[in-house]
């Protein structure tokens, strides 16, 4: 028999302390980023109108990035957000059409995101299939509905209250979106770190059998994030229909990229036990004012797609590195 | 035909309410018998040891008494009341802590998490996480227990091996009303950490809590154990107190052979 005493290196041990860095890398990536188009663009950059422009325009995708921080933290992902956010938009869209009421038009959308939600949940938890696979497929399945539900036509949205409440409102000279962003980061926050559901994704996302033998339901947990990240999908798609004053199948198709980067950019890990709704947040407007940026510079929407898939490979391995030193 | 198996614990009509009484246990997997009419008391502040060679049918004894297979035949008595386990959670509810060979701890949360997870404490007036309470009486146990961490609020993945199998019996005295079970609680261990989680274990008799340990070692059960009963191919072979037995004597019970 062998004695062997473990001893943890200090140095070893300090770097475990400190991988709280990879949580700073968004904010100071954020304010080097700032600053950059703040002194190259100037006054183009640094105006009231421009700051209110980067927050709003990254609405949609900062909600759905709070239901991603969710369900990779569960350990699990969702790449059927995209699809959901155009058929969400599209049955709103037509429910308004029909019934001209904002909220059953609301609830018409949220609905078809909380059905999205649970057809993932149920094949993720009661068949075992991997979310990946799962979503991949329902990604594909809900894109074709969209595309049939209208014949490819776009349905314009004409309702004042719904493009008030979902677009162009504000609230004490506030924009509404600026509202729907602060509400749904707060609340978002408030669920993963002040209460219970936030710390039984944690310890799913981080070890699912001491979880479950600590008494956490974890199917029910797993089930609750798919359907809270189709609804966050549903409500993206409703902002999107607010905004543009209509839907059509095409919204929503390449926000995946944009909402994971977010995400993963912010803190979040990518197999799960860790998120943080804060950073998603910051990452998300990081995002949109990197294509900001881009766009005052000059960058077509092709180059813009370069410069984000270069940030995203980056943060992604800055994520995974952190990974394997844990 | 044996009509009563002279080595086996003694039911006595003392009238002291015991934590754990397993009366006629018996387990069958199909056609296999994995436990054959297993009897056992346990007193407050006892710790009994359930030694055997491998496949003599410790574990599926720990997981009948933690809910997690139902007995074939037997009963189950908590603190003189006669109970059936629907399931796991169902046997936790009911006072039996078990302490996992693999850990069921998370990595990344902090320590205080551990010790509440699926139980966390909340505050009025919003039902939110009260952190605050759970750090304090995370550390109030572990100063108790004598596990030494560098604070309740650190992160588990920072803390050796030892210091987490000693948070994770932290938890089960915390939360066993009437029994805490161990299936191996030093197999992964070293030296020195075994000789700190035995203390952790020594401790939880101070504070009246009936243990049962399953363990490989012969050495560990004389240190910690009060009374120590063995296995053999799912039949109880026969119960000592500690203080009235050998090495020898237990190792010719273990494997069959006179020694
Ligand atoms: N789920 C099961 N199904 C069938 N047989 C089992 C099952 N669990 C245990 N056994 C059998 O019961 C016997 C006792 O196993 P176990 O309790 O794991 O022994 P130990 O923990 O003492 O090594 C073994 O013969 C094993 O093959
Ligand atoms: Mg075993």
């Amino acid at each position: 028999m062998t004695i062997t005493t473990h001893v943890k290196t200090g140095t070893a041990s300090d770097v475990l302390r400190h991988i709280d860095w990879r949580q700073y890398v968004v904010y100071i990536g954020f304010v080097v980023v700032f600053a950059y188009f703040a002194i190259t663009q100037a006054g183009n950059f640094l105006n009231t109108t421009t700051l209110v422009n980067i927050i709003t325009q990254a609405a949609p995708i900062t909600v759905m990035a709070v239901g991603a921080v969710f369900v990779l933290s569960v350990g699990e992902i969702d790449l059927s957000i995209g699809s959901t956010v155009a058929l969400a938009s599209l049955g709103s869209a037509v429910t308004l059409q029909a019934t001209h009421q904002w909220w059953l038009a609301a609830l018409a959308g949220l609905a078809i995101g909380a059905g999205v939600g649970a057809v993932n949940g149920i094949f993720i938890t009661l068949v075992r299939l991997p979310s990946f696979l799962v979503t991949l497929a329902t990604m594909g399945l809900v894109a074709g509905l969209a595309q049939q539900a209208t014949n490819l036509q776009s349905v314009p949205v004409t309702n004042s209250a719904f493009g008030w409440l979902f677009g162009g409102g504000t609230l004490l000279g506030i924009p509404i979106l600026i509202w729907w962003t602060v509400v749904i980061v707060a609340i978002g926050w408030h669920v993963l770190r002040q209460r219970s559901f936030g710390a039984h994704v944690l310890a799913v996302g981080n070890k699912s059998s001491a979880a479950a033998v600590s008494g956490i339901r974890v199917n029910r947990v797993k089930m609750v994030v798919f359907i809270v990240s189709g609804m966050a999908a549903a409500l993206a798609g409703l902002l999107y229909a607010g905004r543009l004053a209509g839907a059509t199948y095409t919204l929503g198709s390449s926000d995946l990229m944009s909402v994971l980067a977010a995400v993963i950019v912010g803190g979040t890990s990518l197999t799960g036990g860790k998120g943080s709704i804060i950073g998603a947040l910051v990452g998300s407007l990081f995002m949109s004012m990197i294509n900001y940026g881009l766009l005052l510079g000059g960058l077509n929407v092709a180059q813009q797609l370069i410069v984000r898939g270069i940030i995203i490979l980056a943060a992604v391995s800055l994520s995974l590195r952190a990974k394997k030193n844990s | 035909m044996i009509i009563a198996d002279p080595t086996s614990t003694p039911k006595p009509n003392d009238g002291t309410v015991k934590p754990l009484r397993l009366d006629g246990i018996s387990k069958h997997f199909g056609g296999i018998v994995a436990i054959k009419r297993f009897d056992l008391e346990i007193e407050p502040g006892e710790i009994v040891a359930l030694v055997g060679d491998n496949g003599a049918g410790k574990s599926t004894l720990v997981k009948i008494i933690s809910g997690l297979y139902q007995p074939t035949d037997g009963e189950i008595w908590l603190n003189g009341e006669r109970t059936i386990f629907r399931d796991a959670s169902d046997a936790r509810t009911k006072g039996v802590e078990v302490v996992y060979q693999d850990l069921a701890l998370v990595d990344l949360q902090p320590v205080y998490m551990n010790l509440f997870l699926g139980r966390e404490l909340r505050k009025a007036p919003f039902g939110t996480l009260d952190r605050k309470e759970m750090a304090t009486r995370t550390q109030a146990l572990v100063d108790e227990l004598d596990v030494r961490i560098p604070s309740a609020k650190s992160t588990l993945s920072d803390l050796s091996g030892g210091q987490r199998q000693g948070i994770a019996i932290a938890r089960a005295t915390h939360w066993a009303s009437s029994l805490v079970l161990m299936d191996e609680p030093t197999a992964a261990l070293g030296v020195a950490e075994t000789a700190k989680v035995e203390e952790t274990i020594l401790k939880l008799k101070e504070r009246g809590a009936a243990v049962l340990v399953v363990s490989h070692n012969m050495e560990q059960v004389f240190r910690i154990a009060d009374r120590v009963t063995v296995l053999r191919r799912g039949t109880q072979v026969g119960t000592r107190r500690v203080a009235d037995t050998s090495h020898n004597e237990l190792i010719s019970m273990i494997t069959g052979l006179a020694s």
